[in-house]
């Protein structure tokens, strides 16, 4: 389109500095603050209360519940007569013999695969081309990002105006009214006409946060590269990329959040089920439903967040190593 | 189950928030904000919580309040309720949650603060709630309203231990519903027989019509079918103690149903499992389908015209034994919780409710279900309502319905899922019969 560098308006204000890890100068300043300084009862007061009160919630709502998760995973309970011990019951029970069980792990991980390496290079590669200030940016920009303003929910209800078998547009537009596909119903592709549209949200998302990480972007930077003679692609992988990095963790984090937590597009579509199946459904549909299944919904949810722990591990080390060095 | 969007990190809410955090003033103001925040919230969050748990203090005593726990959420039987408890002469408050919801929380809903009485089902939902001692036994109330009901009702009211726990209110008869210009016009007779049924699936299909609509996306419409062809095949009673997990699921009698049930296959409306029963019900309406399986209900879906057009069969006989003795007629009713705060109170709205007069009122306003009461007034029904009392009282037994007469457990975490996948890929019934006995296994010793 454009092969010459756009060079951005003069009266652009420099790039702030982001939020990034304080500088080792004022760390090491700060240490030293607190080694020698005294605290008065005001002080203490006044930080175990801004300390105690959010460890005292971040212990009831979410230690708590998830330690009760854990011990109700090895139990049978219907949430009204006496919690029974049943050992790992649960979880061979799980494993071994409930059906949907397998095919919903299988399509969390399909779910967060496509968002990571489909979805968020997507956006990336979108945030780039709207970058270069091209004709009518602000048009795509927010044609692109509009889909994040609605919920999952709702995204779900639209899926049905298209994709609905009988009535649907998609059909109607391919010309399949002889022979309909039937996107929401057919257990083989019904995940792939849902991740279309949990896509088509994220990228939208994950668009407009490197759209921001690449306007911070020293364009003085990218000067330098072109000086010594990179190329294009070299220069966004070699030069910018990398200073990408603290919207690449948001991003990241963002990606695996949506992948685990995905439930509320299916569960509009069709609670979950035939194709559509989810741990986290199952966990509802054990726990939440008539069927008050509290202890097998827990060995699920248990299952879960030991997935997510997982990946917040993998996640965790990585940053810090990446600190430390 | 709403997630909190994310959109509040957007860069430009931070900016915002940055900017004002710059100026002292505009710092208090968005203190009084963030306050102001909360108390939305909080106010926002109470109501749902709560609605179903308030109750007034002066229920004590007798005369006083009753509280009413309703699932009738939709406007027209919403509407309906409210006439008919304002027509008590009691002091009724109702509390109404989504129906959906309702049922979602019941178990919670009975142990906390439910209300005095609560709109429930029969069956062996109706007799889980009273085992598990959440329930008040009403035998007394059932020694003066007796005798309006059939022994069938008051059957379907008894729980496990021989007592009343339940006041039948009215109920809807599943049926095999066809438009009756469309059987005039190409020549069709109801059939008797399921070689008849089939026959007539048939000739539809060389008429261009497909012959049967079916739809379980919600994944309870599919499980009407295989409640009748087991009855029809093997007998209420087969049925009765294989939902009650006495039977094996790999028995052949369970494995037959399933046979019988694929050769009706190559006549449904393909891709069930992603139509709703409404989208079914449409195509009835628009002629291109010629039968459907359903609820009375089904009637909501049409209008006018149409709505006089529609007419139902008894499901057709598939084994002489058992001809077509068995009805799948659901009831709707009502329950004493175990922690009623005004009994007496809730006893007379009970037997009010029982009652022909408050029967006919609320049909009145939803005519597509029929009342429970036998000396109810049949002059105001439509045709349909009339032939639906004249299939229900010709029945040697009434069922509920497969989620009704088994445990919740089962048929919503096993059952739904079963039934989907037989109607996607219904070839290995052998490996379906196999894991849903397996599992039934371990729901059942829980």
């Amino acid at each position: 389109m454009n092969p010459i560098p756009t060079v951005p308006p003069v009266d652009l204000p420099p790039a702030p500095d982001g939020p990034g890890p304080p500088t080792r100068r004022s760390r090491q300043h700060r240490r030293r603050r607190r080694r020698v300084g005294r605290f008065t009862p005001r002080d203490i007061a006044v930080i175990g209360l801004l300390l105690g009160v959010p460890l005292l919630l971040d212990l009831a709502l979410i230690w708590g519940p998830a330690l009760a998760s854990i011990g109700l995973s090895f139990t049978s309970w219907n949430g009204i007569s006496e919690i029974k011990p049943v050992g790992l019951d649960n979880y061979v029970n799980i494993v071994s013999n409930y059906p949907p069980f397998w095919p919903a792990v299988r399509h969390n991980l399909i779910w967060l695969a496509f968002l990571g390496l489909v979805a968020t290079p997507f956006g990336l590669f979108l945030a780039v081309l709207l970058d270069r200030e091209m004709r009518f940016t602000r048009f795509y920009q927010t044609a692109f990002y509009l889909p994040v303003v609605l919920s999952l929910a709702v995204v779900g209800f639209i899926a049905q105006l298209i994709f609905s078998r009988d009535y649907g547009a998609a059909n109607a537009i391919l010309g399949r009214t002889d022979n309909p596909v039937d996107w929401l119903g057919d257990p083989s592709i019904n995940l792939w006409s849902v991740l279309l549209l949990v896509g088509w949200r994220h990228v939208g998302y994950v668009m407009l946060l490197y759209l921001a990480g690449l306007k911070a972007v020293d364009p003085s930077l990218k000067e330098a590269a072109a000086i010594d003679g990179a190329g294009e692609v070299q220069t966004f992988f070699r030069v910018v990329f990398p200073t990408l990095r603290p919207v690449n963790v948001i991003v990241l984090v963002i990606t695996v959040i949506e992948g685990l937590r995905a439930f509320d597009i299916v569960y509009a579509i069709n609670r979950g089920r035939n194709g559509l199946e989810l741990l986290s459904v199952l966990v509802t549909d054990n726990i939440v439903g008539e069927a008050s299944r509290i202890g097998y919904g827990s060995a699920i949810a248990v299952i879960l967040l030991l997935i997510s722990t997982g990946f917040i591990a993998v996640y965790l080390v990585q940053v810090f190593r990446r600190d430390e060095a | 189950m709403a997630d909190p969007q994310p959109d509040q990190n957007s860069p430009a809410a931070i900016a915002q928030s940055r900017q004002r955090a710059q100026s002292r003033q505009r710092a208090l103001s968005r203190r009084r904000l963030l306050g102001g925040t909360a108390y939305t919230a909080g106010a926002l969050a109470l109501p749902v919580g709560l609605t179903a748990c308030e109750k007034p203090s002066t229920g004590g005593e007798s005369g006083g309040t009753v509280t009413f726990g309703s699932n009738y959420s939709d406007e027209v039987p919403k509407k309906a309720i409210a006439e008919v408890m304002a027509a008590s002469g009691l002091d009724v408050r109702v509390n109404t949650v989504d129906h959906n919801t309702f049922q979602e929380n019941i178990t919670r809903y009975l142990q906390a603060t439910p209300d005095d009485i609560f709109s429930w089902f029969s069956g062996f939902r109706m007799q889980y709630f009273a085992a598990q001692g959440l329930a008040t036994d009403i035998s007394d109330v059932w020694q003066s309203i007796g005798g309006d009901f059939s022994p069938a009702m008051k059957k379907a009211s008894t729980g496990s231990d021989g007592k009343q726990y339940f006041v039948p209110f009215y109920y809807y008869p599943w049926a095999v519903f066809y438009r009756k210009s469309v059987f005039q016009e190409k020549g069709y007779q109801i059939p008797k027989t399921w070689d008849d049924f089939k026959a007539l699936a048939a000739k539809m299909r060389t008429d261009g019509l497909i012959p049967i609509a079916m739809a379980d996306k919600d994944g309870w419409p599919a499980m009407g079918t295989f409640d009748y062809i087991n009855m029809r095949a093997n007998g209420y009673d087969f049925h009765v103690s294989l939902m009650a997990g006495k039977e094996s699921w790999e028995d052949s009698r369970v494995k037959q149903v399933f046979s019988l049930w694929r050769e009706l296959l190559p006549y449904n409306q393909p891709g069930a499992n992603g139509r709703t029963w409404q989208e079914a019900a449409q195509s009835l309406g628009q002629k291109q389908t010629g039968m459907y399986l359903l609820g009375m209900f089904v009637g909501q879906q049409f209008q006018g015209e149409a709505a006089a057009d529609l007419d139902f069969f008894p499901f057709p006989q598939i084994a002489e034994a058992h001809g077509q003795d068995a009805v799948e007629a659901p009831i709707d009713g009502f329950m004493i919780s175990s922690k009623v705060k005004n009994l007496d109170g809730a006893k007379e709205l009970l037997r009010y409710l029982a009652s022909a007069k408050a029967q006919n009122a609320y049909l009145g306003s939803d005519p597509n279900n029929v009342a429970t009461s036998n000396s109810a007034d049949a002059s105001g029904y439509n045709a349909l309502q009339k032939k639906a009392v004249e299939l229900v009282s010709g029945a040697k037994q009434i069922s509920q319905f497969l989620d009704r007469d088994t445990r919740p457990d089962f048929a919503s975490t096993v059952m739904i899922p079963s039934l989907q996948s037989f109607l996607s890929s219904p070839k290995d019934v052998n490996g379906l019969c196999k894991r849903i006995e397996s599992q039934k296994k371990t729901i059942f010793a829980s």
